[in-house]
This record gives C-alpha cells, structure tokens and sequence, in this order.
C-alpha cells in the first residue's frame, strides 16, 4: 500500500524563512509523488504547531510525515510525540534539517532554497518507505555511579542517597574533599571552606545509600542507559581500612617523616611515606605511598618497617594487591574536576626559576592556618614577611598561544586572597594586582570587587613583561592601559593565578566512556542552554569542573541538577530502547559470520537453525550502529529505520 | 559567459560527532557552499559502498564520508571499518577509470565545526578542478 505523505516545513520565526523561499519549497514538496498535502508554520515545535500537526494528519489519514526544520538532534523527539499523538507510529517521520545545514550555513537564498529542495525530497523518498516501528522495554539498575569525590561529585551523591537510591562514588585519591579541601575561605562570603566542606564529606561517609570507594579507578565502562557495567580497580593501599583507626601513630614513626613533598600542601610542605592527607579526611584512613615508601621500592626498610612497629591495631599489610571489582549501575554521573595549567609554560613569569613566585593554590595553603606555615605567609626562599605582593591575573588564559578561555574563579579567587591578606597585616604590605579585566558576575561578586578595590591596593590593566631577579626581589614591568603609563614594579613574592584546563587524562578518559569532548578539551554538554548537565551518551551526566570552569556555588547547582536529572532514569523501573537495531532475513543470510566479526558490542550469534547457519542479533547487547549491515556482504544484516531499501532511495533522490 | 561548474556532493555523517560538527557550523553561522547535502547514518559504519557508488551513479561529484576522530566512535570502531572500505573503494573507482578523490573520508568531531566548513569548502575547490563526474547517469 503505498504511503500518504505529509510535508511540515517551519519557519523557525525568520530563522529558515530569511533564507530559504518557504513558499517555493511548499510548492516543490506538494509535487512529489505521494505527497498528499504540504503545510508550513511559524514554529511547527509550538503548541500550534503540534496541534496542526496532529489536525492535518487525521484529516488526510496520513501515514508517512517529513518535517523540514532543525536538526534532528534538536527536535527529533519533540515531533515524534507529536506524530505519536495524532495516532500513528512516531518511526514514520523523517527530518530534513534546512535550518543549521541549510539556512544558517550557506548565504545565498536562491541556493539554500534550491538546497533545501534536495534535502526535503530525499526525506520524503525515505518516509515513503518507513515502517512502524515498536519499542522495546529495557529494565533500569536503580544504583549509581559517581565519578570523582569533589565538592560535586559529594553534592551528586548526597542528593541521590536522600532520593532513595544506592551511590557508588569513587574517588581516585586516598580521601574526598578535592580542590575545595584545599582552599581556606570561598568568595564572596569568606565562609570557611573545611567549615562548609567538612560536615558533607562526614554525610558521605554516614549514609547508608553511599558506598564510597576511594583510591580507585575506572577501568571499563560497558553497556547502555539503565545497565551499565562498571569495572574498577582499587590500588593497593598497604593498610587494611577495617582494622586502620586513623590514629597517625604509623605517621610520626615513618623512617621518611617530613621527607617528602606533601601535594595536598601543593609542595610547600612535608609529610611521611605512609600518610593521612590532611586532617579532615574522609575516610580517616592511613595510605602508604608506594612511589616513595622504602620497603616498596626497595624490599627493606632499615631494620624493620617503623609504620609496623607502631601501628597497635595491627593495620599495615604489605603483602596488599590491587584488586578489581564490579559494579551495576542504571546511570554515571561524571564529576572529575579540573586541572590548573602548569604555570612553569609561561616561561616569561619564572615559576619554574625562583622560589617566590608561587601560584594562587600555593599562597591558599599558606594563607591556611592549617598550612604547612600554621597561615603565615613567608616568602618560599627567606621565609621572610613579604612587604609587597604582585598577583599576576590570567596566567595562560584568554589568551590564543595557550587557552583561548576565561577560569571563571581567577580575579575572584585573588581578590579573596588579597583581602585575608590585608586583613593579616593591614596596610603594611603593598599589594599590586595584574589584570586583563576583572570579571565578578556572580551575586555578591562586583560588591566584593568595589571592596577590595578602594582598600589601597594597586590595580594595573595590562600584561606584565617577564619576572626578573634583582638582589632578592623581583622586578617587572606593568604597562597600565588605564592610564597609558609604564610601571616599574619592586616586589618580594609573585602570585600567579593559572588557568583551569580539562584533566590531563580527560582524553582517555572520555572513550572510557563514550562522551565526547569540547574543542577546548573539557567535556561536552548536550546543549549549553538547555542540557547542560547531560551528555550525548544516555544516562551518563556531568557535574561540576570537568565540564567546563566553574566557582563553588555553579559547581554544586549544576551537581545538583545531575542528581536530579540521573533520578528522572533512576525513578522508572523500565525504560523505552531505541528500536533502531539491526536485524536478520533469515532466507538470505549464509551464515558467513562476516558481521560478527564487525560487532563491537558480541551482539551477533550464529545459530543453527533447521541445518543452515545464521546469524541472529541478541537485541538487548545492539546498540543501533549498523556497522554490520554496511559490511554484509548478501545485504541479509538491515538496521531497522535504515534500511538500505530506504536509505538508497533517499540517496538517489537527494543527490539527483 | 560559462557558468561556473558547481560539483554537486552528497554527506554521510555520523549522528554523534560529524552531524553534530555540521550542526555546530551552522549553529555558530559558519558559512559554506551550499553544493553539499548531507545524509545522517547512526555511525560511519553504516556506510555501505552501495551508497557511494549509487550515489556517483546519480549525479554526484563527490562524496564525503565523515565520522569521529580514532578512538572516538560512539560505537568504538566504525570510522575504522569505514576508512578501510573506502580505501579499498578508492582503488576500485581507479580501476574504473574515476578519480578516486571523489570519494573522501574525513575525521570531524562534535566541536569543530570550523573544520566541517573548511572540508566542505576545500571538497568543492577541489572538484571543481577534476570538473564533472564522467559516470552519471
Ligand atoms: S548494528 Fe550490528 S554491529 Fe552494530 S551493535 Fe547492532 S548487531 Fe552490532
Ligand atoms: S559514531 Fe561517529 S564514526 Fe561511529
């Protein structure tokens, strides 16, 4: 029976209609054969539009529907609804995208329109051959996973335990916590971090629904929306975390004690070989560090480990492995963090030359009073009181010879910084500051900027030249362009504030799991406007740094908006599959075994059936990629709602 | 005056980077010639040679195949079957006596749509030197 066609062409407002004739394409499509009727309106997405939709297709008992618009990435789903409301199955619509790869990429209306014409004919040459289609159900794992035990990934995990549902959060280092543990005080309310921090990182370890694994990685991520398989590993901490009491005693006794560079300090402080990373650690539990540790690298530690000695509870166990584990989970929430540039790449600014130029995370440990200086700020090379510190703003950022982005938390994060620093010693110490522009859009932000910028301190606009040595201070030069006036600038510590780049490992990490990336590296959100915490992959959501640079309060929002939105899947105990999977004609199929060979997923048997062998896809494990139709050679392997009888029809017709 | 040759081209590409890449393109107004009309398939994988010869047989000049870069492919490794189809292609068109640069593969991610416009652009100069397929219809 051959098919009843309706064309819907939208104007998107002025956005299609500016360049392509609608009323010339409407004319076109009407012509096609079994096109039955052709319509177009303002905004076919709108209530209107569906209503028009659903009215034209009941009046023409239509069965076979082209929307020329956006792209279906866009909109897809949308006009499936609608063309499911009007009574027939949504897998009889097709889409031509005349929007943003017609109107929007080309500028000629003649030939947009002209363009626009192919596009709507190639669609309507495939809905001729559509076929109803009809969903399968998929059971949904009502757990799980939370990558990264930041301050988002602890906001994720919290929202979904009070929701009711089982969390696994793993944390790649011996402790949750992440960047914000670091800090001393948050802008712009100066509220103390570990004061605001500590009590959720106790909620995590508390809840019953969260079961936190920490010091341990991803290693496997296979499956789809509602059953994921998760593979992690857990590296071998040496310290069994049942009998560990967290007393520190195996600390104070190590043979390497306050011998090796304390990375939670940022470098600026010492710690043992077998450690507690800071104080308020969740778990507060011991870890032996084994690129350092004595009996580790070398089989012996003096006479005997100390650690062992002293640990009363009998908790050290050297013989550990790493081990595997397993996980279900129905969802993954990605909250991985971020990054700082290394500042030594700006040769110019002399991190990796001398001592006093630090950066802005190195001055936060020691503005901390639980800093490896107890909160005294000392210059690195004299441990003297600076009397003067120049922040230097924007290190490798908005810039194109390093990141073309803006961190978002710099000039707030230095003008918080220069305040706990006035507020130490007043007016005795000069502060200079560097910048291209200051940025404080958040609430409370420009207020806090007003603040610290009436409180004598030197503001420059304008990139610095390099960093020079002179008898024990730096020297550089400042080229204001506020006043058009060169200063000459004499000064005993530098703050370098770096950029925020995406996780060194972000690249890896991302076929992990099938996300994909942003130009800038960082990962990539559905939409910027509208998806912002999904990615393309269902049932894989981001939170927080790894998505982009964001402060503390846009951290915890967007986490928990992922928690919100993974609990949309986690709510349901079944979720509808995309039926577009493949599937064998039987009669034709010689069972060569070529497409099981192709699958990535081992989603195809080879059966034997009345004698002959063939192929048979196991839908549950066909994830719709169609790689095994275009490699069969008999064309016996077809992918439902694309097949080649539709897909080569559309070919022709596009292209002619 | 002769009118200018303008080779007509057809697009495979991948839902989940180069279709998204062509969106983005457009999405940021980046502009291109108008001769290419592309084809979304789940994965370059799909692509069946069927398609391209069937295309080429219909009018095209030129076809463009695009999907994710190494490593990227949603379905893990599609873009390499395709790429290797296509070489494998490319020595047949030969052999027939066609350009084998008629037919390209390209790598294009979500993100660069900066990168599709240049294909594009680059494709269309590039046809047009080698001037009309011999092999339509
Ligand atoms: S379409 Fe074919 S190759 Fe792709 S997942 Fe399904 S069975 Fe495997
Ligand atoms: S999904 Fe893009 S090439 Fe496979």
């Amino acid at each position: 029976m051959s098919k009843k066609i309706g064309v819907f062409v939208c104007h998107c407002g002025i956005n299609i209609a500016s360049n392509v004739d609608i009323e010339e394409l409407i004319k076109y499509s009407s012509n096609l054969n079994n096109v039955i009727v052709s319509k177009d309106y303002k905004y076919m997405c709108s209530d209107n539009g569906a209503n028009l939709i659903k009215d034209t297709i009941k009046k023409y008992k239509l069965d076979g529907i082209v929307i020329a618009c956006c792209s279906p990435r866009m909109h897809e789903n949308t006009f499936r609804g609608y063309v499911e409301n009007a009574g027939i199955n949504a897998f009889n619509l097709e889409i031509a995208n005349i929007r943003e790869q017609c109107s929007w990429a080309h500028d000629d209306k003649k030939r947009s329109t002209e363009k626009a014409k192919s596009l709507v004919r190639g669609a309507v040459a495939k809905a001729r051959l559509l076929e109803s289609l009809e969903k399968s159900t998929i059971s949904v794992n009502p757990n799980a996973l939370v990558i990264g035990g930041g301050i988002s990934g602890i906001q994720t995990s919290l929202d979904l335990a009070e929701k009711g549902f089982k969390v696994y959060l793993v944390e790649r280092t011996p402790s949750i916590g992440g960047r914000m543990a670091q800090l001393d005080k948050t802008f712009p309310t100066l509220d103390c971090s570990g004061c605001i921090l500590t009590p959720k990182m106790m909620e995590v370890a508390n809840n019953q629904n969260i079961e936190l694994i920490t010091y341990s990685e991803i290693e496997n991520v296979d499956g789809n929306i509602g059953n994921y398989k998760v593979k992690i590993r857990k590296k071998p901490r040496y310290v069994d975390l049942d009998k560990c009491t967290g007393c520190g005693d195996c600390v104070v006794a190590c043979r390497l004690k306050d011998r090796i560079s304390n990375e939670f300090d940022m470098g600026l402080g010492k710690r043992s070989a077998i450690y507690i990373p800071f104080p308020q650690a969740i778990p507060m539990k011991c870890t032996v560090d084994e690129n350092n540790c004595l009996m580790i690298k070398h089989g012996k530690c003096g006479k005997g480990p100390l650690c062992i000695e002293a640990c009363e509870a009998d908790a050290i166990d050297f013989s550990q492995k790493e081990e595997f584990l397993e996980i279900e989970v129905g969802v993954i929430v990605v909250a991985t963090g971020y990054d700082l540039l290394d500042p030594s790449k700006v040769y110019e600014f002399g991190y990796s030359r001398y001592k006093n130029v630090i950066t802005s995370m190195e001055m936060e440990r020691l503005i901390s009073s639980s800093g490896p200086t107890s909160g005294e700020i000392l210059c690195p090379s004299n441990n003297k009181i600076p009397n003067s510190i120049t922040y230097i703003l924007c290190v490798g950022s908005r810039d194109e010879t390093s990141c073309t982005w803006c961190c978002r938390i710099g000039c707030m994060s230095a003008l918080k910084q220069i305040y706990l620093i006035k507020e130490k010693f007043g007016n005795k110490v000069e502060i200079n500051i560097s910048y291209t522009d200051i940025r404080s859009f958040g609430k409370g932000y420009e207020e806090f900027y007003r603040k610290i910028r009436g409180e004598n301190t030197n503001f420059f606009r304008g990139k610095p030249s390099d960093v020079r040595n002179i008898q024990d201070r730096l020297k550089l030069d400042i080229f204001d362009t506020t006043t058009n006036k060169l200063f000459e600038i004499n000064t005993d510590l530098v703050v370098l504030v770096p950029e925020l780049i995406p996780r060194m490992d972000s690249d890896v990490f991302s076929r992990i799991l099938h996300i994909s990336q942003s130009s800038d590296g960082f990962y990539l959100e559905a939409h910027p406007k509208l998806r912002p915490m999904d990615t393309f992959t269902a049932g894989i959501f981001l939170a927080g740094c790894c998505q982009g640079p964001k402060d503390i309060q846009d951290s915890v929002s967007q986490a928990s908006g992922a928690a919100g939105r993974a609990a949309n899947i986690l709510s349901k105990k079944e979720l509808e599959a995309e039926p577009q999977v493949a599937i064998v004609d039987v009669e034709n199929c010689s069972g060569c075994s070529m497409c099981i060979s192709i699958c990535p997923f081992n989603a195809i048997d080879l059966v034997e059936e009345k004698g002959k062998k063939q192929a048979k896809v196991i839908e549950a494990l066909c994830k719709g990629c169609g790689a095994c139709v275009g490699a069969c050679p008999s064309g016996s392997m077809q992918q439902l709602g694309f097949k080649d009888k539709q897909m080569i029809p559309m070919v022709e017709e596009t292209v002619y | 005056m002769k009118e200018e040759f303008e080779p007509n081209i057809l697009g495979f590409l991948c839902n989940w980077c180069s279709y998204a890449g062509a969106d983005l393109a457009g999405t940021s107004r980046i502009k291109y010639p108008p001769n290419i009309k592309s084809i979304r398939v789940m994965c370059s994988g799909r692509v069946d040679t069927v398609f391209i010869l069937e295309a080429l047989r219909k009018g095209a000049d030129g076809v463009l195949i695009a999907g994710c870069h190494p490593g990227d492919c949603h379905y893990q490794s599609g873009n390499y079957k395709t790429n290797r189809r296509i070489k494998l292609l490319k020595n047949f068109l030969k052999d027939m006596g066609v350009e084998p640069e008629r037919v390209r593969f390209e790598y294009v991610s979500a993100s660069e749509g900066q990168k599709f416009a240049a294909v594009v652009t680059d494709f269309v100069n590039e046809l047009k030197k080698i001037g009309p397929s011999p092999i339509k219809e």
